[in-house]
């Protein structure tokens, strides 16, 4: 059997600070995985991504990367590793080809191939015609499209992207994750933290949520979802009835004139409700789900963790 | 890491290193040259008139190994410390951090870079003074000796000084309070001869000293100290300095949280 991308066995990091940021977090990637991690603020996401490029020493515990230890053999476990890192941190004054090129560099590859690949990554994210530009003139998306195209240089098996879309317009989110999605087509595991749930419930097959300092759901995404099992629709209307009708298993509720909401078991059927609108009169224009369900479900699994720390 | 790899890793940081002395050339080269242009105007020409010969030669031509000296010294120190603090206030000292770069390749590239700086500025200032004052240099393979060494020497402490530093203040407080006083002390404008004691036991504690005069050695033939003892000093500074860069740099200090 191969190596998993990513195996993580009890991972502790307390800050000198005193902060205990992984509180002992265990986790499985495989090879090929598009690979969801997600958390609110603070709950240790971008330091298990530091531990596991080697910019936040381990407090305890053993990560593995291909089966390669970063803890022991640093080096060789970075090579197999790209990181797109939450802040911006490349040099401003610098353009973009040299950003890469020079990354490239620092992997040892030999400045021929390094400006092949910089011209290629660099097009593959649209930023070819800023390659000759200082980095500072660039704006926020094609600056995180930049930090990809360095991640790309050394061509890793796993490609690490630590809030890869925060603050980035959904036109140009939308292309990142086509590009991260061919890559991980391609071959190549990829690990994602991302605020925008919806992204993750649509691009990855599996998902940890980490809550604070530690994993409080790690599955499959379909398994997930499936466990959900209330769901909120919103109804438009075109006009309300004096009084809301009461429809068993559906819990309606009126939110202003011209909609509604019906919150309801997800084995539930959408007949009856329907059946009973359709009595009363009430003619339902347009109808949607009210959230995203994986967010409703990460709401749950957060004050659920919440409940049983306290 | 293969060799060939690491001198990929190395040659590249050396790369970025001199393009950056070139890309901002009026900062890193003009400065010197000015300031260096005033002390030959001012202490060579208008006071050293009047002071007359210093171990057989006139005080402009005693000056230049030291003026040389202290122009290699103060920009290998300022190149590397800004360049590499620079590199952790933007935070893209990270791209090397998550290469999988030994330590010793990156250390290495920072200080080639700031040797050649320093070298660049040092010869910069003897082709000025060589519009004051005639010069030849004695012993070739000592002058080459003592640039490198005293070049490297400085590198490595800006290199260890950036490490600690956490804002751009802690970076020019060494040559302000250390490193200047430590030159001006350490024999450039004078022999350390004409002084009494204690002062004259004093100035052999100053590293500064050995450096001036090893170099002033190889141009001019004359030295306050011994050569050997002077190259003594300053190896025992390279060893001692890279030992203390490398086991900061392995803790990760004010790198790797
Ligand atoms: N360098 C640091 N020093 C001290 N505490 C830190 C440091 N980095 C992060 N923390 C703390 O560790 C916790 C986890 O932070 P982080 O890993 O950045 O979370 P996330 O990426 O999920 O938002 C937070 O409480 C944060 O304040
Ligand atoms: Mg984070």
């Amino acid at each position: 059997m191969s190596a998993p991308a990513l195996q993580v066995n009890d991972l502790r990091k307390t800050y000198g600070n005193g902060v205990e940021a992984l509180k002992g977090i265990s986790l499985t990637v495989q090879p090929g995985d598009f690979f969801a991690l997600l958390g609110p603020n603070g709950a240790g996401k971008s330091t298990l991504i530091g531990i596991l490029s080697s910019l936040v020493n381990a407090t305890g515990g053993e990560a593995e990367i291909f089966g390669v230890s970063v803890h022991r053999n640093r080096s060789a476990a970075m090579q197999l590793i790209g990181l797109v890192p939450q802040e911006l941190n490349f040099n401003q004054f610098e353009k973009p080809i040299d950003i890469c090129v020079n990354q490239a560099g620092f992997y040892g590859i030999g400045r021929k191939t390094a400006t092949e690949r910089a011209e290629k990554y660099l097009k593959e994210l649209r930023l070819w015609d800023k390659a000759h530009m200082q980095a500072r003139t660039l704006s926020g998306g094609m600056k995180r499209r930049l930090m990809i195209a360095r991640a790309m240089m050394n061509e890793p098996r796993l490609l690490i992207l630590d809030e890869p879309t925060a603050g980035v317009d959904i036109e140009i989110r939308r292309s990142m994750w086509q590009f991260v999605s061919a890559i991980n087509a391609a071959g190549t595991t990829v690990i994602l933290t991302t605020h925008y749930l919806e992204e993750a419930e649509q691009l990855c097959r599996n998902i940890a949520i980490i809550d604070h300092g530690k994993i409080v759901e790690n599955t499959s995404m379909k398994n997930l979802l499936s466990k959900l099992d209330v769901e909120s629709f919103v109804l438009d209307v075109a006009s309300m009835p004096a009084e809301l009708p009461t429809i068993e298993g559906v819990t309606l509720r009126r939110v202003d004139d011209h909609t509604l909401e019906a919150e309801m078991a997800r084995s539930h059927d959408l007949n009856s409700l329907f059946g009973v609108l359709t009595q009363r009169g009430v003619v339902v224009t347009s109808m949607r789900n009210k959230t995203n369900r994986l967010e409703e479900l990460f709401v749950r699994l957060v004050e659920h963790g919440r409940e049983v720390a306290a | 890491m293969s060799a060939s790899i690491n001198m990929v890793a190395l040659g590249t940081i050396v790369r970025r290193e001199v393009s950056r002395i070139t890309r901002i050339w009026t900062q890193t080269l003009i400065p010197p040259a000015i300031t260096m242009t005033l002390y030959f105007v001012i202490f060579g020409k208008l006071v050293g008139s009047r002071i007359g010969t210093m171990h057989g030669f006139t005080y402009m031509q005693y000056i230049v190994p030291g003026l040389v000296m202290m122009s290699i010294i103060t920009n290998s120190y300022g190149n590397i410390s800004s360049s590499f603090f620079g590199a952790k206030f933007q935070r893209f000292v990270e791209e090397m951090l998550v290469s999988p770069m030994p330590n010793w390749v990156m250390l290495s590239g920072y200080v080639i870079g700031a040797v050649v700086r320093g070298v660049v500025v040092g010869a910069l200032v003897l082709v000025i003074a060589l519009f004051f004052t005639d010069l030849h240099i004695t012993h070739w393979a000592i002058t080459f000796f003592s640039v490198l060494l005293g070049a490297t020497v400085f590198s490595l402490a800006g290199f260890v000084n950036a490490m600690f530093a956490k804002k751009f203040d802690d970076i020019a407080l060494v040559p302000t309070f250390v490193l200047t006083p430590l030159t001006y002390l350490g024999g450039v404008f004078y022999s350390i001869d004409l002084l009494g004691e204690p002062w004259h036991t004093m100035s052999q504690v100053n590293p500064i000293l050995y450096m001036v005069n090893a170099f002033r050695y190889g141009v001019l033939g004359v030295s306050d100290v011994d050569v050997v003892t002077a190259f003594a000093v300053m190896l025992a500074f390279v060893v001692g300095l890279t030992v203390i860069a490398l086991v900061l740099l392995r803790r990760g200090a004010g790198l790797r949280s």
